[in-house]
């Protein structure tokens, strides 16, 4: 039971990573992306395979997230004339292409097998203490990324993004170079998205293309919207929010009768899909309440007349 | 060597025509309501679902059956429209259209998993019989094959033949065009709303349906495509209808050529790359103006 916990623990600390990554792209910065599990693979495979080349975890690990993040600069800088929904489009179709090319260039990632036996920082060192020390880890790496977004999204570059999620056109005017901005948001939020999938290859040892399936991204943008998809503590509360409901239906569902393990799973997926649609609808904000943003930077004049300014462009 | 190029180019022909109607779905509900609606590929499965029920189990014609496959997913493209995605259109704010991507995202998954839980996860066929492909000038044609690209012909035509003749269908440009404009000459956006999810979630029934009678359905048919629709659809530039249909074939094509030096998997692939050398060489898409540029 303690290993079960200690197992879901860890889970939770790379789904609060993944949530972190897309408060950074996504609720501060306005950018959608729908990809988000192709930068989680991406990240794995790269750490993955570093790591069998014989580089050391850590800097495997950096490598994962590095890689994410030039790619979602990359795609960034594709879709910099297009609104918003093509940058949506293009990171959706990349998290799909990459599966398949997960799946098909077994030279490389083994295909459909995956590739298991992937090390472990200290596993024969720690032994029995393992699952602790890499819980351990995981949380510690999560806390250390919501400290640094802390400190960056407190600073004028994060009430500068925050002006370019609200209205691009007023941030421009404002002088701020939105493009550049957009371009470090989207990099930062895929580069913990990168480091989040590192991190899971190395602690299942174990990856396969069905890892990285588009229902992740639907659980990494429940739990950012369940935590007032702007916020940092939001984002870790609502990761364990979704582990919880995920965790919990699958014991629940073994009181249902009459019920075979597809529909059990298909109930499941549903459920977390419609509690996104929900909530959404009913409270925008969160389940875990808004914290005012201006409240916490008080000389914030970006935002107050954006709204003012753009219903007189529309 | 030849021929076997044409084959291919026939073959993406084919393909192109089946995708072109979820390609026009989608690309009609973005012209009227100015959002992507993901949830379009499960309303494909949803389309081959009604089909197979009605083919193969109740024995209906095949006019019938695809007739279910229209207003099934037409009338729960309406009620998912209304219940899900009505009332975050109504939160008016900046991203409002990028809400509505996530959420329809969420809706195709929850469409996908309801028809999972009641069908499973099974290929369902519809024990069509067996044809002889038939030879002319050294290509192959699947007899069913022609029977897909013609209704698929027939039924752009009559799309094109309510856009152009009917008063919906000018109302419905008028929208695309200028839904402020449209609005003060007195055309309700609602019932326009709802026709044109009616319609476009309704062609991509049938399409699904097409695709499902050449070779079965799973809760995952309409989904595996998503990307291939998209990518037509942005082709075509996300607002124009001829443009979602020369797109649907050019993914066709493109995807089935491909095939030569590609595995056939990578058939998303290739419509993903497709869509990013549109967006670098071309942004605005390559059959329409400047819908799809920030304004």
């Amino acid at each position: 039971m303690i290993s079960y916990l200690l197992f879901i623990g860890t889970l939770t600390a790379i789904y609060a990573l993944l949530s972190l990554g897309l408060v950074a792209s996504w609720g501060q910065a306005g950018m959608v992306n729908l990809g988000l599990v192709g930068f989680f693979g991406l990240g794995a495979y790269c750490s993955t395979l570093l790591t069998l080349l014989g580089l050391p975890i850590g800097l495997a690990w950096v490598a994962g997230g590095l890689l994410s993040a030039v790619m979602g600069i990359a795609f960034c800088l594709l879709t910099r004339t297009l609104r918003g929904d093509y940058l949506a489009i293009v990171t959706l179709g990349f998290g799909e292409g990459l599966r398949l090319v997960e799946l098909n260039e077994r030279w490389l990632t083994g295909g459909s097998d995956g590739i298991s036996g992937i090390p472990a920082p200290f596993k024969a060192a720690a032994g029995e203490l393992f699952p602790w020390l890499y819980f351990a880890i995981a949380w510690g790496i999560v806390l250390l990324a919501a400290w640094g977004l802390n400190r960056v999204l407190g600073s004028p570059f994060g009430r500068a993004l925050r002006a370019v999620r609200d209205d691009e056109n007023v941030a421009a005017v404002a002088g701020k170079s939105v493009l550049l901005l957009k371009c470090q948001a989207f990099g930062m939020g895929a580069a913990l998205f990168g480091l989040a999938g590192a991190l899971y290859a190395h602690f299942t040892s174990y990856i396969s293309p069905d890892n990285f399936v588009v229902q992740l991204t639907i659980y990494i943008f429940l739990a950012v919207t369940l935590g007032g998809y702007s916020r940092l503590v939001g984002a870790i509360l609502g990761a364990v929010a979704v582990m919880s409901i995920l965790e919990s239906s699958r014991f629940a569902a073994e009181f249902v009768p009459g019920l075979n393990a597809v529909q059990i799973a298909s109930l499941r997926e549903f459920a977390i899909a419609v509690a996104l649609i929900i909530i959404m609808q009913v409270r925008p904000q969160g389940i875990f309440g808004l914290k005012n943003e201006k409240a916490r930077a008080p000389a914030q004049p970006d935002t107050a007349p954006a709204s003012v300014v753009s219903s007189h462009v529309k | 060597m030849f021929i076997e190029l044409a084959q291919y180019v026939l073959n993406g022909l084919v393909l192109g025509a089946l995708i072109a109607l979820p390609a026009l779905g989608l690309t009609l509900i973005f012209s009227v309501q100015g959002f992507v609606n993901f949830s379009v590929a499960a309303q494909m499965t949803v389309g081959a679902y009604a089909a197979w029920l009605a083919g193969a189990y109740v024995g209906w014609s095949p006019v019938l059956m695809l007739a279910l496959a229209f207003v099934v997913p037409g009338i729960l493209g309406i009620v998912t429209d209304r219940l899900a995605l009505a009332p975050i259109r109504r939160q008016s704010s900046g991203h409002t259209a990028l809400m509505l991507a996530v959420v329809s995202i969420a809706l195709n998954l929850a469409i996908e998993n309801a028809l999972r839980f009641i069908f499973g996860s099974d290929l369902n066929s519809f024990d069509t019989p067996i044809e002889r492909n038939v030879q002319l000038w050294g290509l192959s044609f699947g007899p069913q094959q022609m029977r897909n690209l013609a209704t698929a012909l027939v039924i752009a035509l009559a799309l094109a033949a309510f856009f152009s003749l009917t008063r919906w269908g000018k109302a419905m440009r008028a929208v695309a065009d200028n839904a402020d404009l449209a609005r003060l000459k007195g055309i309700d956006p609602k019932s326009l709303s709802n026709l044109a999810t009616f319609i476009g979630m309704g062609l991509a029934g049938v399409g699904g349906s097409l695709l499902a009678i050449d070779t079965s359905v799973d809760p995952s048919t309409g989904s595996r495509l998503l990307l291939v629709i998209f990518a037509a659809s942005v082709l075509g530039g996300l607002t124009s209808l001829y443009g979602a249909v020369l797109g649907a074939l050019l993914i066709g094509v493109i995807g089935e050529v491909a095939l030569i030096a590609l595995p056939p998997v990578y058939q998303s692939l290739t419509a993903f790359l497709a869509i990013l050398i549109v967006l670098l060489v071309k942004p605005t898409g390559l059959f329409a103006g400047a819908a799809g540029v920030r304004k």
